[in-house]
């Protein structure tokens, strides 16, 4: 009972581990910035972070917030696109349809789409890309039955990007995050 | 290699010297460069009421940096005139030059300058220009710059662009700040500044005031500034973004861009901000609204066709006609000051660079030889082209001649430079 209790303990720990590694690859998300304001959701890392260090004490509790979950796709936050492109690619349907699923099911619960493009080309453009692909993601879980009210999409464009050199650079920067507002 | 070394050790150095102010590398040259002589004006001014830089030395560096001269040294001639009676023409045909400016600095009272400047011709061992400047002491960097313009359309015939100015967005220690310099980079002062991202500025055709676009709001959000008051409006905030702002020539409205539905539209606004009316209907992005010069048309960037293109419209709406052909990406139209010409950013195989098109011709040349450009735009004569690119992971500005053969690259001793734009002569 003790050593299986670890071992879930362990596999808990390594797979938020991961995750979170997979997110310091990320650009910290917009939100950051807003240092003043309280409203909008704090970035995903953090949250995740406190799930992995009181997973021990929390299983009950992570099972009544899935979005906290580190084993469950909610924690996905980030859709990503190919260059100059807006559609959001069949990989990624599961984790749409798994935040649409979860926003039908909780209709209070808003969140922000921020869209962004890798930093090649005009910022005006890339500028509207981002809210190209923010608004794709809205479209995507409204046919999916999620309320306008409960999405806002805003685009940074290539504002927020890094300074990349490499293909697996700018991929990283060409996303929609998903940020659920009072997470 | 030299000139790489140089630029590596300027590179190195430059972080620890607290100006933050442009340099300027100058990069091949004109066809036929016109040889000039500038020699060092004579000074009965008091040495604390000159600047640092001598006028001879602006006017030469202004010279040098358009490409179309080479600025001769004159230390090597024994006689260094000042008057016209004490030019021996012999002198400076021995140098093989063509042409010499001599000039006099004189103290007048309430500190002020009398700055005396001749040109002349030593093949023809006549005098072109011959002029008198009664300025304040803090004018002698702009008197040297209209002195610049004066040799230079004397002797190219078109309109020189020293005394204009430039405007760009610097990035440092993780704050914005939007800037007015100098056409050479010179004098760089503070427009605005945040820690959230400014891009877009657009100068009024009088050149008094900047249209931007500013996130401070948390969203894209467009500011009419003035320069002379620093007095700023909102001009555009409307739900979704609002962005790209570009005004008429005539000064009396802007085109903007704006997100009311998934796609950026091109509107028309007045400019104390009423009076919005929708112009584009795509479905597609259109964005990147250029007035022609005659008010007729607007150029913009539209992926309505796939990949985004530049396209053109009536300025009063209307059916748009697509304007480039050439590559998948063609983005950020700017137009030459007699529209004759259209310079944006074209993908290629080697990165995204600036191209000129002959609108006459549809003819397209891509000019720069950097990779990651951004933000065209013209000088007023046309000559050449401003531009942002990066260079060690770090945006720097950049200018091009239209003809591809003379390059600058300016160099900001501090931050992470992007979006320039080039004034109008009337600022």
């Amino acid at each position: 009972m003790k050593k299986s209790l670890l071992m879930s303990l362990l596999l808990v720990t390594t797979l938020a581990a991961c995750s979170n590694n997979a997110v310091k690859d990320k650009p910290a998300a917009p939100v950051v910035d807003n240092s003043k304001s309280t409203q909008v959701a704090q970035p995903a890392s953090p949250a995740k972070e406190d799930a992995a260090s009181t997973a021990s004490a929390t299983q009950t509790e992570l099972a009544v917030n899935p979005l906290k979950d580190p084993n469950n796709i909610l924690s996905k936050r980030s859709i990503y696109f190919d260059f100059d492109k807006d559609e959001v690619k069949a990989e990624f349907r599961p984790l749409v349809e798994a935040h649409a699923k979860y926003l039908t099911a909780n209709p209070n619960a808003k969140v922000i789409l921020q869209g962004n493009a890798d930093n090649r080309g005009s910022r005006e453009y890339n500028l509207s890309l981002g809210q190209r692909r923010s608004v794709a993601v809205k479209k995507a879980v409204n046919v999916l039955g999620v309320q306008d009210k409960q999405i806002e999409t805003v685009s940074y464009g290539e504002e927020k990007a890094k300074s990349c050199k490499d293909e697996t650079c700018y991929q990283q920067d060409r996303r929609v995050d998903i940020v659920y507002e009072n997470d | 290699m030299f000139r790489n070394r140089l630029f590596l050790i300027l590179f190195l150095l430059l972080p620890l010297i607290s100006h933050a102010e442009l340099t300027v590398e100058v990069v091949g040259g004109a066809a036929q460069q016109i040889p000039i002589a500038i020699v060092p004006f004579s000074s009965q001014a008091q040495a604390n009421q000159l600047q640092q830089d001598s006028l001879s030395s602006v006017i030469g560096a202004d010279l040098r940096i358009s490409g179309m001269f080479r600025v001769l040294e004159t230390r090597g001639v024994s006689n260094q005139p000042h008057s016209l009676s004490e030019v021996k023409y012999n002198d400076w045909s021995a140098i093989q030059t063509q042409a010499l400016t001599i000039g006099t600095i004189e103290n007048l009272p309430g500190n002020r300058l009398k700055v005396s400047f001749r040109l002349l011709d030593v093949l023809k061992q006549n005098q072109l220009l011959a002029m008198e400047f009664n300025i304040a002491a803090s004018q002698q960097r702009a008197t040297a710059h209209r002195i610049a313009d004066m040799i230079y359309e004397k002797l190219i015939g078109e309109k020189g662009v020293f005394a204009t100015r430039i405007t760009y967005v610097n990035k440092e220690n993780g704050r914005y700040s939007l800037q007015v310099a100098d056409a050479d980079g010179f004098n760089p002062q503070t427009v605005v500044s945040s820690k959230e991202p400014l891009i877009s500025p657009s100068w009024s055709p009088d050149g008094t005031k900047l249209a931007y676009v500013s996130f401070e709001k948390k969203k894209p959000v467009i500011f009419v500034q003035s320069l002379v008051s620093g007095q700023r409006i909102v001009l555009a905030n409307f739900k979704g973004n609002n962005s790209a702002p570009c005004w008429s020539p005539d000064g009396t409205k802007l085109a903007i861009v704006l997100t009311y539905s998934a796609n950026s539209q091109i509107y028309v606004i007045n400019a104390d901000g009423t009076g919005l009316m929708e112009l584009s209907f795509s479905n597609g992005i259109d964005t990147e609204p250029e007035w022609s010069p005659d008010g007729s048309t607007i150029y913009f960037t539209s992926n309505r066709g796939g990949g985004p293109q530049i396209y053109r419209m009536p300025a009063a709406g209307g059916e748009a006609k697509r304007v480039t052909f050439e590559g998948s990406y063609n983005v950020s139209p700017h137009l030459s000051t007699d529209g004759k010409l259209l310079t944006f950013i074209k993908q290629g195989p080697k990165g995204f660079k600036v191209a000129v098109q002959d609108l006459a011709s549809g003819q397209v040349q891509t000019l720069s030889d950097t990779a990651e450009d951004e933000s065209p735009s013209f000088a007023p004569n046309g000559r050449m082209i401003l531009y942002a690119t990066s260079v060690g992971g770090r945006g720097t500005l950049a200018a091009v001649s239209v003809d591809g053969r003379v390059k600058q690259r300016l160099r900001d001793t501090g931050g992470d430079v992007r979006e320039p734009s080039w004034g109008s002569w009337l600022n």
